[in-house]
């Protein structure tokens, strides 16, 4: 019984962090643009600083 | 230097790949007064945070110098945002659901699997606390729209589904109380879960395709310059322009008011109101409209009527009028839930009885109807409709055509009568040149260089076919627009010209609209024809329509001489000279004989007939107001995505019906069990599961249905 006691509320609590970071990141707009975040990581971000040669 | 920040919008409909966003935030990023630009590629629009020092007109040039057309984002409507908030509020409900579904399971299975006693009890005090709120939270769409229905004295599928949620948690939570061995959390917290999976998949599709929709929308005028009476000029919003007001409007601008006509002479391009790129020419006296484009020569008009009384607006109350008898449209659930809740709860209600009479005690009785009810809940039907359409809205969209309303497939696969606008919808609605330019090669460079001195139709076709045949432009000096006649100018000394018929020095053509001359000093003048070219496939599309059992027809604002060549090569009757109100009532009339009418259109004068149809489609070409009072609206020249899309809209219905009956005749097989009394928690969990399951997967077929 104490295995659960603990068990439990640590199974509950996890599920909850992760409810809690689904609503935060969804309120923070991270759902709003799926296409662009997948296209994004081709972005060569070091373009920019590169010498004209 | 002011330091407040400023945010604008704009929809960037060429956008396609992470070269595009990095251009364009690069770009941005480089423009003096620019904070901040973030490109969300799903909805084709870029945000700017910029300083006060650089507007909206500024900031447009901008992207277009980085090479992508750039148009103010509109506004969103009410319905468009109610309908945004709606799919944010399901997604937290989703994930919500989501959590307290998975931790229940599990603590179902573990009592599923033997324990009992004071673990058995834990464990179901432990299931409603996570259940209780979150029935209370995430079942709210359910009870909302249940009770808005029964308020009104009806019934939807909500209604079952809401008393078998209420029902099940309040009887679980007595039979944790009083200590019992059943309680139904999981299945009620499942329930919801799987039907809110339905229902946000149903409205984000609904959503992307309108904000696809919304891409494409160019905005009428989001103002105009005013000239003061002191002389001073000043740039006012579409909003802020007053009748009487005097408003300057120059070349390549749009009028943000409806007005007359006062100083100067130009042609204007009304395609963005009516679908028809005819230029018109327009002198001092003659009235224009809000929204048409300003072509030739810059012009100064006297506002009449602004904001809600300009001939727009007054086209979208008509159309707001016409559409009501489409509100009227039951969806298809809700027809079945006319039948299907009664009975399920008669059902239940004679499953109690019954128990009663056989003397089993009010406990027990009440138990197994409960039992019936959760049995009977539909959670397969509820799943049967959005999960076909959602599949086949998204195969649709893969073929260029976005479903803007929820019921759209379900009233376009009834359709027996179809009405085509002609312009703009069966032809392409822009001027093409008839045969090949047949010019020397010396003249075609000069035409050529004269064509890219113009916005003007007819110019824009003769360049375009010009340099489809390889000429290159020639030097011409002091290149000028003579407004309402064309365009001037010197080659080697000599005086060019290319315009109206008339004014190169050729007469006698009776359709000077669709024409243009081009003269030289010393050689004979030149003529060009133009016709509006139908759209490709539009024979093979019409043909297809046919064969499909509807009756095509065209209703057509054009004359009958243009009518009916095309309705005649098109092989079906074509009606000619209607205003909107004509088309408006010959919908009606249709409708009144019993047929279900689509109407296929572009313009602002197809508005009232698209929005009475009982579906409608639009070009992606038509104007704001054809795409917006249009269900759907497809990308493209071809007219084949018309055929497409009844045949998908015919094969969805189709999926769905087989839906209705696995989900049906999985009842018939769990219903008898459930009155029998042989109904645990385990029993319920899992035939509700599976037969979600294979909805979802039937419904799966239809990613192909628009091949």
């Amino acid at each position: 019984m104490t295995g659960i006691a603990l068990l439990i509320p640590v199974a509950l609590l996890l599920g909850l962090g992760g409810l809690a970071a689904f609503l935060w990141s969804l309120s923070d707009g991270q759902f709003d643009d799926l296409e662009g975040a997948a296209e994004r990581i081709l972005i060569d971000g070091e373009a920019k600083e590169r010498e004209p040669d | 230097m002011n330091m407040a920040v400023a945010r604008s919008e704009f929809t960037l409909p060429g956008i396609r790949c992470a070269g595009c966003i990095s251009k364009i935030e690069d770009g941005l990023a480089d423009v003096p007064g620019v904070r901040a630009a973030r490109v969300n590629l799903t909805a084709k629009r870029v945000a700017i945070e910029h300083g006060q020092d650089i507007d909206a007109l500024a900031l447009q040039e901008a992207i277009g110098a980085l090479g992508f057309a750039a148009e103010p984002v509109v506004r969103m409507s009410g319905a468009d945002e109610a309908a945004h908030a709606e799919s944010r509020r399901l997604l937290k409900a989703l994930g919500v659901a989501g959590f307290a579904a998975m931790n229940i399971m599990l603590l179902s299975v573990s009592i599923w699997s033997g324990a009992d006693g004071p673990t058995r009890q834990l464990f179901h005090w432990l299931s409603a606390l996570v259940a209780m709120p979150t029935t209370a939270y995430a079942g709210q769409p359910f009870f909302r729209s249940a009770w808005v229905a029964l308020r009104h004295g009806r019934t939807n599928m909500d209604v079952p589904i809401s008393i078998g949620v209420l029902l099940a948690t309040s009887l679980s939570l007595f039979e944790t109380i009083t200590g019992g061995a059943h309680a139904y959390f999981d299945g009620a917290v499942s329930l919801i879960f799987f039907l809110l999976a339905g229902r946000f998949l149903d409205s984000a599709m609904r959503e992307r395709a309108r904000d696809g929709a919304a891409a494409l929308l160019r905005q009428t005028a989001p103002g105009g310059t005013i000239e003061r009476p002191d002389g001073s000029t000043k740039w006012l919003t579409a909003a802020d322009i007053a009748p009487g007001m005097r408003l300057l409007v120059g070349t390549g601008e749009c009028f943000a008011a409806d007005g007359k006509v006062e100083e100067g002479t130009s042609e204007v391009d009304r395609s963005l109101v009516t679908g028809e790129s005819r230029a018109e020419a327009i002198v001092p006296g003659d009235s224009v409209i809000a929204g048409s484009l300003n072509m030739t020569g810059p012009v100064t008009v006297r506002v009449t009527a602004a904001g809600p009384d300009t001939a727009i607006a007054g086209m979208a109350r008509l159309m707001e009028t016409a559409g009501q008898g489409r509100s009227h449209y039951v969806r298809l659930a809700d027809r079945a839930a006319r039948y299907y809740a009664p009975a399920v709860h008669t059902l239940a209600a004679l499953s109690f009885v019954g128990w009663m009479i056989a003397g089993a005690g009010w406990h027990q009785a009440l138990l197994i109807a409960v039992a019936v009810l959760i049995i009977t809940c539909p959670c397969a039907l509820g799943l049967a409709v959005p999960v076909a359409q959602v599949v086949a809205s998204g195969a649709l969209m893969r073929r260029g055509l976005l479903v803007k309303d929820g019921s759209a497939l379900e009233r376009l696969a009834e359709v027996d009568r179809i009405c085509f606008d002609k312009t703009g919808t069966l032809t392409l609605g822009r001027p093409q040149l008839a045969g090949s330019p047949n010019l020397a090669a010396e003249d075609a460079s000069i035409v050529l260089a004269l064509a890219r001195g113009s916005r003007h139709p007819l110019s824009k076709a003769l360049g375009a076919a010009l340099e489809a045949a390889g000429a290159r432009p020639a030097v011409l000096q002091d290149v000028h627009e003579a407004p309402g006649f064309g365009l001037e100018g010197i080659y080697e000394g000599t005086r060019v010209r290319l315009g109206r018929p008339g004014w190169v020095g050729l007469s006698g053509f009776a359709d000077e609209a669709l024409s243009c001359g081009y003269g030289r000093n010393g050689h004979t003048a030149h003529l060009f024809c133009f016709a509006d070219q139908l759209r490709p496939d539009a024979e093979a599309a019409v043909a297809q329509v046919v064969s499909m059992g509807l009756r095509p027809v065209i209703l057509s604002g054009d004359r009958r001489e243009a009518v009916l060549p095309v309705a005649h090569r098109l092989g079906m009757t074509g009606r000619a000279d209607m205003r909107p109100e004509a088309k408006l009532r010959a919908v009606q009339d249709y409708a009144a004989e019993g047929d279900r009418v689509l109407v296929i259109g572009d313009g602002l004068n197809d508005g009232p007939a698209l929005s009475a149809g009982h579906v409608s489609i639009a070009p992606s070409s038509a104007s704001d107001v054809g795409q917006n009072a249009a269900d759907i609206v497809f990308l493209g020249d071809s007219l084949l995505p018309v055929p497409i899309a009844i045949r998908a809209a015919r094969r969805t219905m189709r999926v769905v019906r087989q839906n209705f009956a696995l989900a049906i005749g999985y009842n018939v097989l769990a219903v008898p069990l459930a009155l029998a009394g042989r109904v645990t928690p385990l029993i319920a969990a899992i035939a509700m599961s599976t037969s979600s399951i294979f909805v979802v997967a039937n419904a799966l077929r239809l990613n192909r249905c628009a091949r």
